[in-house]
């Protein structure tokens, strides 16, 4: 049985000006010792997702299908139940989390909160003792517990709140973009730390980024959201090498390979704009940006389907022998080509 | 320097001191540079956060007065006058990180776009030129050239109806109006989806291409630079610590430190992950000798000990890299100055 | 895009444009506004009232107003001609309020236009402009801040007679400090934008910045606290006139309450002399005070954005 298990998961919101369909019938599971990515951009739903893990949606989000953690639907748990559960079974790294310390508490009173909180029963030096073993265990000198946010720097934030999502043992974390706004060295670091946690405690990993080239050298499996949905499915590395999805192939070329001679002088964007949740194009959300979309494409959703070994994908133009980052590149090239000639014919 | 170019912006030794407050000891944010920007080039002013690189960008904008050495546009000195620096901005212009934070959320588009014309009187420097045009027709043209078509239909947006790229390329048309020849991009995609990078830095080369800009990007991304830099400088606390053209120094890196940030970006394999320890030092505290000296892979592991140079790494200040074509890193080990 | 393409798209010129965004944005305002019902109360209250301060002369002849001409017995209670019955010298008490109307509301919308001015440029002017200006004006603004308001405006009103404009300047001179250290925050917080510095690489001055980028944004929060200080004024005005220190050749609300008063009104049960003037202040000061709150709502931090 999977720590996490998430099946065809609808999250819609409702307000006043209509309801958004954030998520529309996801599905993925998470065992122990097993890193799962999250692969995708504002508004996705990703972040969505990640807070129903925890039942901390909204109250005006509707959920539909089921989030089994260890077996328990987290969804209809009891409210006790819940908050037995909340940090103990399951912690969450926020999105933003830079910003989540209390900037006028010491980091090791804020870390030792959650482990009071749960457990009454434990002392201050008995909580002051995990809190150092916390610190060291995400690689700070258990002295930094008498400091205060603002003398930490961004890499050391984010390893607190790492430490503060370890401090009741869960054997789940749910991981909301941990790297965004740091420096390529500091985030080399966090991820090798939180490799480095997945093996030597056995955690679960759910890891959300819209950095495609993170997620592939990270996770076990990744999945590509788009919409509401997830449009790609696969292993890792073999995803972020060779895409299958339109999509995919967009936000794995959007973080090129340093030494790739075809990103070279060749950006790769998507025109156009991730499109509203209250608004969804007719047929597959994607097609009014996609490079292989065709009239089919406007009239059927596609649904996620098994292509080749160990891969899923939501296209219905998906073939396994396409590299989606070279066409993309060839593309771009050729738009730039026919721009050139265009000048060149208006000039001559 | 690449025959046929001309330097357009230099700094020379330059140095940018922020005095300390209350006792503490200055923080020198940029150390000791000299940096050319060619015209008709992108460079990428590469490194992490701390190493002077935004600081260094401000005082060839000339936001920050150096304190020492010159910056120069064009061979000429920078005045910090007034009036001079009012004309100085007509040639080199900005494009923020923040496409949010950067327009004011009360100005609509064509106001947003149109501020720079009027600050400069430029309609009327034309009509006196003898060119017949209006300020609609500028701001049509400089909202075209950042991809924004057609550029009527965006006059009377405001910026919260547009979405992250759009606001960018507002950005970037406003910057375009007053007719620059270099453009300073300060992280000009970091906080934009990753499926609208690539069209912002497609513009950036079309801009290169069409308009001849120069453009200097200020970023921490590699993969950037790979994709769209002519020329990298890769800083670390406030001196240049390796210059070249984009395909040697990111295929071959001569500096112990552009070899470990090359090597744990993700999408490399070439190079086994040299992750350093700790974080960037403070600008308040130099190393002595080498900056780079206390978390050198090089020494840490035997090659500077081997090489014979350990004494140089720890007490001997590196020379400040010379501006010029050739591929240079500030290190002792044998053939990289 | 084709030629046909292009002229559906219409040519604006920028007064067009301009107008067209103010047009729309007083619409999406209103709209916002419209949603308060509080407020829109309070701006029904206040139509009727600024009506009858219009029609003044309309409504109740003016004649009314001329102590040496009444007609009425003195202090009489109301009846079918005197609806509000008469005042100490036989005057009609309703054509005094309605009269007195129109001097509480101008005397109060003058000293509003006097603190609101002072206010915002030196807010603006201290908060904007750095080293010695600044420090000077911050302290100028705590210290008429910390003066007792009371004393100093009847100092002021004793030194400088009491006429309509005098009161207006005095309420004025004594309340704009409270405007000034809400424009001066507001201005520090401005300053520090990134806008502001865009602006500055495009080649701003000090005064494009002010004028183009501060005053712009701060004028919702000067708009929204201009209807509470409305609501300020009149009760100062209304307090002054009581104490004695009003335009004596004037009717206001506060000379009334004051002729009530020392005429005896209380002892004699002379309610429909005491009650319709302090009445009419409670209400007109109320009918800002929710108008303000409701404008507040509105001009608040627009978080409309998409993403």
């Amino acid at each position: 049985m999977a720590l996490l298990e998430i099946d065809d998961l609808r999250v819609t919101y409702r307000a006043s000006s209509g309801d958004m369909p954030a998520v529309r019938g996801v599905t993925l599971s998470v065992a122990t010792g097993e890193t799962v990515g999250i692969a995708g951009e504002s508004g996705c739903g990703k972040s969505t997702l990640a807070s129903t893990v925890l039942r901390l949606q909204p109250k005006n989000a509707e959920v539909g299908g089921t989030v089994l953690l260890d077996g328990q639907d987290v969804q209809t748990m009891r409210w006790g139940h819940l908050r037995a559960m909340r940090w103990n079974d399951a912690a969450i790294v926020f999105q933003g989390a830079l910003h989540s310390l209390n900037p006028v508490q010491r980091i090791g009173d804020q870390i030792a909160e959650p482990i009071r909180l749960h457990d009454a029963s434990v002392s201050k030096a008995q909580a002051a003792a995990r809190v150092g073993e916390l610190l060291e265990q995400v690689g700070l000198p258990s002295a930094r517990a008498a400091a205060y946010p603002h003398q930490l720097s961004g890499g050391q934030k984010q390893r607190i709140m790492i430490a503060l999502a370890l401090a009741c043992r869960p054997r789940l974390i749910v991981a909301d973009e941990p790297t965004t706004a740091l420096d390529v060295m500091v985030q080399a670091q966090v991820l090798d730390l939180l490799t480095d946690l997945v093996h030597d405690l056995g955690l679960g990993l759910l890891l959300i980024s819209h950095d495609l080239s993170v997620l592939g050298t990270t996770c076990d499996r990744v999945l590509v959201m788009y919409a509401g949905r997830v449009v790609e499915e696969g292993p890792a590395d073999r995803l972020f090498d060779h895409p299958l999805h339109p999509y995919g192939g967009a936000l794995a070329a959007a973080f090129p390979r340093v030494g790739d001679p075809v990103a070279r002088f060749a950006p790769i964007g998507l025109p156009g704009d991730p499109p509203d949740p209250r608004d969804l194009p007719p047929g597959c959300a994607f097609h009014p940006r996609c490079a292989l979309g065709t009239d089919i494409c406007t009239r059927t959703d596609p649904a996620l389907e098994p292509l080749g070994i160990d891969r899923q994908v939501a296209c219905l133009h998906a073939d396994e022998g396409r590299d989606m980052k070279l066409l993309l590149a060839q593309r771009v090239a050729q738009r730039s080509q026919e721009r050139l000639a265009q000048r060149a014919e208006a000039t001559s | 320097m690449t025959p046929g170019t001309r330097d357009l912006l230099s700094a020379r030794q330059l140095h940018v001191t922020f005095p300390g407050r209350g006792g503490r000891p200055d923080a020198k944010g940029v150390d000791g540079v000299d940096l050319d920007v060619e015209s008709g080039e992108i460079l990428a002013l590469v490194g992490e956060s701390g190493c002077g690189k935004t600081t260094l960008a401000r005082s060839l904008l000339g936001l920050e007065k150096p304190s020492g050495g010159e910056v120069s546009y064009d061979g000429s000195s920078l005045a910090y006058d007034t009036r001079s620096l009012r004309s100085y901005r007509r040639r080199v212009q900005l494009v923020m990180q923040d496409p949010s934070g950067a327009l004011n959320p009360r100005h609509s588009v064509y106001e947003s776009v149109a501020e720079g014309l009027r600050i400069h009187r430029v309609v009327d420097a034309k009509r006196t030129a003898g060119e017949q045009v209006t300020e609609t027709e500028l701001v049509s043209r400089a909202l075209s050239q950042a991809g924004l078509r057609p550029p009527e239909r965006f006059f009377l947006n405001y910026p919260h109806e547009l979405s992250g790229g759009q606001r960018q390329r507002v950005v970037i048309a406003g910057a375009l109006a007053v007719e620059p020849e270099v453009i300073v991009a300060d992280e000009p995609v970091s906080s934009l989806d990753a499926s609208i990078r690539g069209e912002i830095l497609a513009l950036l080369l079309k801009l290169r291409d069409e308009l001849g800009l120069s453009v200097l990007v200020v970023t921490h991304d590699l993969g950037l630079a790979w994709n769209i830099a002519d020329r990298i400088a890769v800083m670390y606390l406030g001196r240049i610590v390796e210059v070249g053209t984009t395909e040697e120094v990111l295929s071959s890196p001569r500096h112990p430190y552009t070899r470990a940030l090359l090597s744990v970006v993700p999408e490399i394999d070439q190079i086994e992950p040299i992750v350093l320890h700790g974080e960037t030092p403070d600008p308040t505290r130099m190393p002595s000798g080498c900056r780079f000296h206390p978390r050198c892979p090089a020494l840490l592991d035997g090659t500077a000990a081997e090489a014979g140079i350990e004494a140089d790494c720890t007490s001997r200040q590196l020379p400040v890299l010379t501006a010029g074509g050739d591929h240079r890193a500030a290190c002792w080990l044998p053939g990289r100055l | 895009m084709s030629a046909a393409e292009a002229a559906d798209v219409p040519r604006l010129t920028p007064r067009q444009v301009t107008w067209r965004r103010r047009k729309d944005s007083f619409g999406r305002s209103w709209a916002e506004f419209s949603r308060h019902r509080s407020g829109l109360l309070g701006l029904t209250v206040l139509t009727f009232f600024a009506l009858v301060a219009l029609l003044a002369p309309v409504l109740a002849d003016s004649d009314g107003l001329s102590r040496t001409t009444a007609a009425g017995e003195v202090l009489a209670a109301p009846t079918a001609d005197y609806w509000l019955g008469t005042d100490e010298y036989g005057r009609s008490v309703l054509t005094l309020l309605i009269h007195g109307a129109r001097v509480s509301l101008l005397v109060g919308l003058l000293a509003t236009v006097i603190s609101m001015v002072l206010g915002t440029v030196i807010g603006i002017a201290s908060g904007f402009l750095g080293g010695r200006i600044q420090a000077l004006l911050f302290r100028l603004t705590e210290w008429f801040l910390v003066i007792p308001f009371l004393p100093l405006a009847l100092v002021l009103a004793t030194l400088l007679g009491g006429s309509l404009g005098t009161v207006a300047f005095v309420i004025g001179v004594t309340t704009w400090p409270g405007t000034a250290l809400l424009i001066r925050s507001q201005t520090l917080s401005i300053k520090e934008r990134p806008y502001m510095e865009r602006a500055r690489v495009l080649g701003a001055s000090k005064w494009h910045l002010m004028t183009h980028h501060i005053m712009p944004n701060v004028m919702p929060m000067v708009f929204a606290n201009t209807t509470l200080t409305v609501a300020g004024a009149i009760l100062t005005e209304t307090t002054l006139s009581f104490l004695g220190f009003g335009d004596p050749n004037r009717v206001s609300w506060g000379t009334m309450l004051d002729s009530a008063f020392s005429n005896g009104a209380l002892t004699l049960g002379a309610w429909w002399f005491l009650f319709p003037p302090g009445i009419c202040v409670v209400l007109v000061v109320l009918a800002f005070t929710l108008v303000g709150q409701a404008l507040e709502e509105v001009f608040n931090p627009r978080l409309r954005e998409r993403s």
